[in-house]
């Protein structure tokens, strides 16, 4: 394939389910009587500098939670249970911060260590009883969001400190604070320190996923479990170990904002994340640079939705639909995509085989 | 089996002579040759990739030669599209139907023929007449979505028919077709024979090529290689000239067993949960430089023997000795590492990463070893070097190392993997099915590949369902029965009867 026509393959599934979501989104809002020009207009308008803010912030956590649905689907592993993993790991890294055991910025880096333990046993359960008794992780890591959700809840209630009407953590003390980076007024608001774990934890997952041996039994597992085992990989040992590292990263998802925004867990917790980042792992094919386009695609339109309920009558809902639709049609259309090449390539190979060979002058003995 | 058919006539109904066509860099026919005698079956016969798909597209005017000429009776010809072709008599029948499911077989035959008969009751009978000349049995009014696989390959050749075609050409047509069929379709092609029909038949399914043909023309590489009559020749020969090597035969090695065990396996049974037995108390072992093989008809425990070797499967109880070591309580990755070569039984499911570059599938099994990887990290020129040194060694006809093992032909993806397991200096191959669904080609190149195995002191267990290729590349020989070694074989004086007696548990065997 020429470059070209490699780069239009690249971009050809992308871009048809970027136009598939404007029309879809279009037609529901005239559905519900809206004007679609209005509504795209406040979609695609300049984003205010606050908002640019809230977009660079919102995607790292949305990046963070796609990354660690994409470990598990590496390798075939359905992980739903993100959202129960960062939120039981959220939990636990406030309350050993807040607890202050640790001075200043020392505090924080073993929080996040705490976070990723905490979440790593969590999607561990899952794991364990899948090898062990065979129970689908898709079942078992839905409960225990379930489970993990009430058990932070209760736990919240039963020991956290009264604060308004709600309850919280004790909140960090000032040295375990981050300020942030101020791109714009301080009115605008800074953009948390912590967005570098999603630089990070990407960059990491590339390196781990592609470059070790690790990644390659992983992807190996994952592109057939079969080959896998008589390659001599131990897959009962991978599925433990990949749901383990899906759930470390899970707990760092809410870590820039604990340290930057918010400074407890507590009724500011952002829930449903964890769902957000299967839809964007889903879009951004398990690559990192997917993921990050994904990420800040769904948080500039959730950001920029906010407008919708001040200027129009149209609700900031429908915006989820489109995400869903895009989501949707990159699914389909890189199917479609990928047999499309898969063909090109089988026919190319034969042409070349097919030419190839009686190059040479050998011999003819008959 | 010509005793049915006139003498055939003495006029050509196609000359080909000198056909070279060449394509960017690579020549794809050279300097080919063929007469196809008027009223006769000639079958083409060449390994995938020999230019025979070429040469039908030169035939049928879809593609034209850069040199050599076309004589059709006896008129040189020059075709610049299909439609000349079919002026000229030559029809061409191939090997994926291009039939519309839900039209008629009426429908399907009179589309873009309009002007024949019309789309009526003309063109009805004319197809009724045409499918009782030949017996072909079809319904007119029938739709194609009810009809079989052969009846539909009937109303390809019965629109190449009624078109007018004298010179039919069909690619690879039984490809598609069960043994019953097969018998079917050939009495339909000796039909239109009878008829004065010339048909050309491309295939390589030699079998077939010797019951239905009266010449044969060999193609390797590029050229027509040789010309063959079915009577006087076997099958043997055209795979020889197909392939160009001598084929393995058993008295051309030399043994090369020693007194050293590398494997030894000793009262191994496996139980599977639900308490039946898939192995009983197997003993066998096998030396430097020697090959066993196991026959057995299939479903015997012969998979499950090499799974429990590779460690895919624990064994219930036994052991297993390779070199000396024990090594029944190791994980399949420490078994390769120790030495053990696998090529899986089915290369899809367990020997290969489809979706994957073969680079990838180089480290594949021998992800902890060099060059692939270097310590934790994976060696990404290693491995493609490595891969490319396999493709050169092993003849893997591929355009690339990037390229993903599924683009691959069966004989190419089987090549890889043998020349992987040989990489990292094994002591055991575990060869399970090596040859099976591989062209003639790879076939002889993965047996050399054994014996070379066999001669640089490996100890090799051979699965095969293949009684000729056991007897041929083994040096000893055991049969599998309902998971008992029940009789042993020397090669040099078994016969595939003996064997097959064994293994269906006729008689107690002990001769060697």
């Amino acid at each position: 394939m020429s470059i070209v026509s490699r780069v239009f393959a690249a971009l050809l599934a992308p871009l048809v389910a970027v136009v598939a979501a404007l029309v879809i989104t279009s037609l529901v809002v005239m559905l519900v009587g809206g004007s679609p020009v209005e509504f795209w207009g406040i979609i695609f308008s300049r984003p205010a500098d606050r908002v640019f803010v809230n977009i660079v912030n919102q995607s790292s956590m949305i990046f963070l939670s796609a990354l660690a649905a994409a470990i598990g689907f590496r390798m075939n592993l359905f992980n739903i249970g993100v959202e129960g993993q960062y939120t039981v790991a959220s939990y636990a890294a406030a309350v050993f911060a807040g607890a202050a055991l640790l001075p200043g910025k020392l505090n924080i880096l073993v929080s996040l260590l705490i976070a990723m333990a905490v979440g790593a046993l969590w999607a561990g359960i899952a794991g364990v009883l899948k090898v062990t008794r065979g129970v689908s992780e898709v079942i078992s890591t839905i409960m225990l969001n379930a489970i993990g959700t009430t058990l932070a809840g209760y736990l919240l209630l039963n020991y956290g400190q009264q604060y308004g009407s709600g309850r919280r953590t004790t909140p960090l003390e000032r040295s375990s604070e981050f300020t942030g980076w101020f791109p714009f007024t301080n009115a605008d608001g800074a953009v948390w320190t912590l967005v570098i774990l999603a630089v990070l934890a990407g960059v990491g997952f590339n390196v781990l996923l592609n470059r070790t041996r690790f990644g390659f039994d992983l992807r190996a597992t994952g592109m057939s479990e079969t080959a896998a085992v008589a390659s001599g990989v131990d897959v009962k040992k991978m599925v433990v170990i990949a749901m383990m590292l899906s759930g470390a990263v899970a707990g760092l998802i809410w870590m820039p904002a604990l340290f930057n925004g918010a400074h407890y867990y507590g009724p500011t917790f952002q829930a449903g994340l964890g769902f957000t980042g299967i839809a964007v792992a889903l879009l951004g094919r398990n690559r990192p640079l997917g993921i990050m386009f994904g990420a800040l695609l769904f948080a500039f339109l959730n950001e920029q939705s906010n407008r919708l309920t001040l200027e129009t009558d149209i609700s900031p809902n429908v915006v989820q639909i489109t995400q869903g639709v895009i989501v949707l049609a990159v699914v389909i259309a890189y199917e479609v995509v990928r047999r499309w090449r898969a063909t090109a390539e089988q026919k190319a190979v034969t042409r070349k085989l097919e030419e190839a060979r009686p190059t040479g002058g050998e011999a003819v003995s008959a | 089996m010509t005793a049915t058919a006139p003498a055939p006539t003495t006029d050509e109904a196609v000359l080909v002579r000198g056909i070279t066509k060449r394509f960017p860099g690579v020549i794809a026919n050279q300097d080919v040759n063929i007469t196809i005698r008027s009223g006769t079956v000639h079958a083409l016969i060449g390994e995938n990739g020999a230019g025979k798909s070429t040469l039908m597209k030169i035939l049928y005017g879809v593609q034209k030669p850069d040199e050599g000429t076309l004589t059709v009776n006896g008129k040189q010809v020059s075709f610049s599209s299909p439609m000349d072709a079919i002026a000229a008599g030559i029809g061409m029948v191939f090997q994926h139907f291009m039939l519309a499911d839900n039209l008629t077989v009426l429908e399907n035959v009179v589309l873009g023929a309009e002007k024949l008969h019309g789309i009526g009751d003309a063109a009805r009978k004319e197809i009724q007449t045409i499918s009782e000349a030949y017996g072909f049995e079809l319904d007119p009014d029938e739709l194609v979505e009810d009809l079989g696989v052969g009846e539909r390959q009937r109303v390809e050749i019965l629109k190449v028919l009624y078109r007018g075609a004298k010179i039919i050409i069909l690619d690879e047509p039984t490809a598609v077709l069960v043994p019953q069929e097969v018998e079917a379709l050939f009495g339909n092609l000796r039909e239109l024979k009878r008829s004065g029909h010339t048909i050309l038949f491309i295939s390589h399914k030699l079998d077939e090529v010797l019951d239905i043909a009266d010449d044969i023309t060999v193609m390797r590489r590029g050229r027509t290689v040789g010309e063959a009559r079915p009577e006087g020749t076997t099958k043997h020969q055209l795979a020889e000239m197909m392939v160009g090597t001598e084929l393995p035969s058993p008295q051309t090695e030399e043994s090369t067993v020693t007194e050293q065990v590398l494997l030894e396996v000793r009262g191994l049974s496996l139980v599977n949960e639900r308490g039946r037995a898939l192995l009983s108390d197997i003993d066998l072992r096998i030396h430097r430089g020697e090959v066993l093989g196991i026959a057995g008809v299939e479903g015997n425990g012969q998979a499950e023997l090499v799974e429990t070797i590779i460690g895919m499967r624990r064994a219930t109880s036994g052991t297993i000795e390779l070199d000396g070591s024990e090594i029944s309580a190791w994980d399949t990755r420490r078994r390769r590492e120790a030495g053990v070569g696998y090529i899986p039984e089915d290369r899809h499911r367990h020997g290969l990463l489809l979706d994957a570059p073969l680079w990838e599938n180089r480290m594949l099994g021998h992800q902890t070893l060099e060059p692939s990887v270097k310590g934790m990290w994976i060696n990404k020129s290693g491995a493609h070097q490595d891969t490319e040194r396999i493709v050169q060694e092993y003849d893997v006809r591929t355009p690339g190392v990037d390229t993903f093992a599924r683009a691959l032909s069966g004989g190419n993806q089987q090549k890889f993997i043998v020349g992987r397991e040989m990489s990292s200096a094994p002591l055991l191959l575990i060869a399970s099915h090596p040859t099976r669904g591989v062209d003639v080609g790879a076939q002889a190149a993965i047996w050399e590949h054994i014996k070379d195995a066999r001669r640089k002191g490996l100890a090799v267990l051979l699965i095969s369902a293949d009684l000729d290729e056991l007897i041929g590349l083994s040096d000893r020989i055991e049969v599998i029965l309902r998971g008992r070694l029940v009789a042993e074989f020397d090669p040099q004086r078994v016969t595939p009867q003996d064997l097959g007696t064994a293994m269906t548990g006729g008689g107690k065997e002990e001769a060697s």
